[in-house]
């Protein structure tokens, strides 16, 4: 078992992390594809209007608010949970990266690592510069 | 047209473009954006939005499969997605602050200039130079997998890498693709590293790159979720159709047709960018 041992082999942790991309993207394109086709069964009639830019109502513009959309099945907002669990999903391997780093007691790859989680947390949280 | 057919028209072209893609390993992102808003019509900010999330799917679903090969390098991957991180979230913030005719002029010069690199011969640019220090001291030096065992390479110029690879997350977050061409001359070109390590490192961080900037696309209501779901749906299912085939396949007539349909739409963005219809 891995986490008998105390730190991961590099050939381990690229399993694991390939494991972990594989079933992002999967699990990803499953959802974005069943609130697909339910928006295309309610709206696939009516007539698109993507020539001007409007931006997304506010409810799709953010993690919470696209979570609460999401769980009253507005397909929409279905569609786009599965792109955040697209977005989320390398978010997910660098965050992995830096426990894996820390078992091997490599401190400096650790750092980097933090670096890299904070700059995308960061741009997820809706911040600015 | 309905958004019903105008979704199965997106989709079957999203699955083009994502097979040519993988196929001639030009990536499929760089041609979707010229294709919804040239083709389709779509504002050039959705057709980014859309783009930026398909290049997350393509790149990890390709990256899945290349580090368990063993060869992606994740020590340079991971270090180097510290300059292309914070090179997309500059983009990306960049992208709301300028015009969107600027933006197709820069978009199609970068289309030129991948054009004019798929024309040219891959091959290692490897250096017998001593071992670089700092190189040695991040523990970037490695092997990787070749039909003759394992063999290893060493890793130079870092700090040069490193800026270019800042500028990559920039044109990432700025235009919604990945960027890979601009990655992997960073890697094999200035850093010294063989050819597929740098294609596959390449790839293992575009992901991350592109999700530093779609953090921004989506508070900035790029992100449509009608218009992603096509796009995303067929570039992954087409880059994965690409794969499978690309064992054994000749692809030098197909990389100089697709680099000729690049070279057209990158014209025709920055004429269109600068006639002001876009």
């Amino acid at each position: 078992m891995l986490h008998s041992k105390r730190a991961w082999t590099d050939e381990q942790m690229n399993r694991i992390i390939s494991v972990l991309l594989r079933s992002g993207v999967v699990a990803a394109a499953l959802v974005v594809l069943a609130g697909g086709i339910f928006y295309l069964i309610r709206y696939g009639a009516t007539l698109p209007d993507y020539g001007v830019f409007r931006g997304e109502p506010a409810k799709l513009r953010s993690v919470s608010g696209i979570l609460t959309d999401a769980l009253s099945f507005h397909t929409r907002g279905v569609i786009q949970f599965g792109l955040l669990l697209l977005v989320a999903t390398p978010v997910a391997r660098v965050a992995f990266s830096i426990i894996a780093f820390a078992l091997q007691r490599d401190l400096t790859y650790a750092i980097v690592t933090v670096i890299v989680l904070a700059v995308l947390l960061y741009s997820l949280a809706g911040g600015g510069l | 047209m309905t958004i019903l057919e105008l979704t199965i028209f997106i989709w079957l072209g999203s699955l083009v473009a994502g097979f040519l893609g993988s196929l001639t390993g030009l990536g499929g992102g760089v041609v979707i954006v010229p294709l919804l808003a040239l083709v389709f019509g779509v504002d050039i900010r959705y057709a980014i939005g859309a783009s930026l999330v398909s290049v997350i799917a393509t790149s990890s679903g390709a990256a899945a499969a290349y580090v368990k090969e063993g060869f992606s390098n994740i020590r340079i991957g991971m270090f180097l997605e510290m300059a292309t991180t914070l090179g997309a979230f500059a983009g990306a913030a960049l992208a709301a602050r300028i015009s969107t005719a600027s933006i197709s002029v820069i978009f199609g010069i970068v289309l030129i200039y991948s054009a004019y690199l798929s024309s040219r011969t891959q091959r290692d640019r490897l250096s017998d130079k001593p071992p670089d220090a700092l190189a040695t001291r991040l523990r970037m030096d490695a092997s990787y997998p070749t039909p003759e065992g394992p063999k290893t390479y060493h890793v130079y110029a870092i700090p040069g890498g490193f800026s270019l690879m800042f500028m990559a997350g920039g044109l990432s977050g700025l235009l919604g693709i990945g960027s890979g061409a601009v990655k992997v001359i960073g890697m094999d070109q200035i850093m010294r590293i063989p050819f597929k390590v740098s294609t596959t490192t390449s790839n293992f961080m575009i992901g991350v790159t592109a999700a530093a900037s779609a953090g921004i696309y989506l508070n900035r209501g790029y992100i449509d979720p009608g218009l992603a779901m096509p796009v995303m749906l067929g570039v992954l299912v087409g880059s994965l159709l690409g794969a499978r085939i690309l064992v054994g396949a000749k692809t030098r007539l197909l990389r100089i047709i697709f680099g000729g349909v690049i070279l057209v739409l990158g014209i025709e963005m920055i004429f269109n960018g600068l006639t002001g219809r876009l």
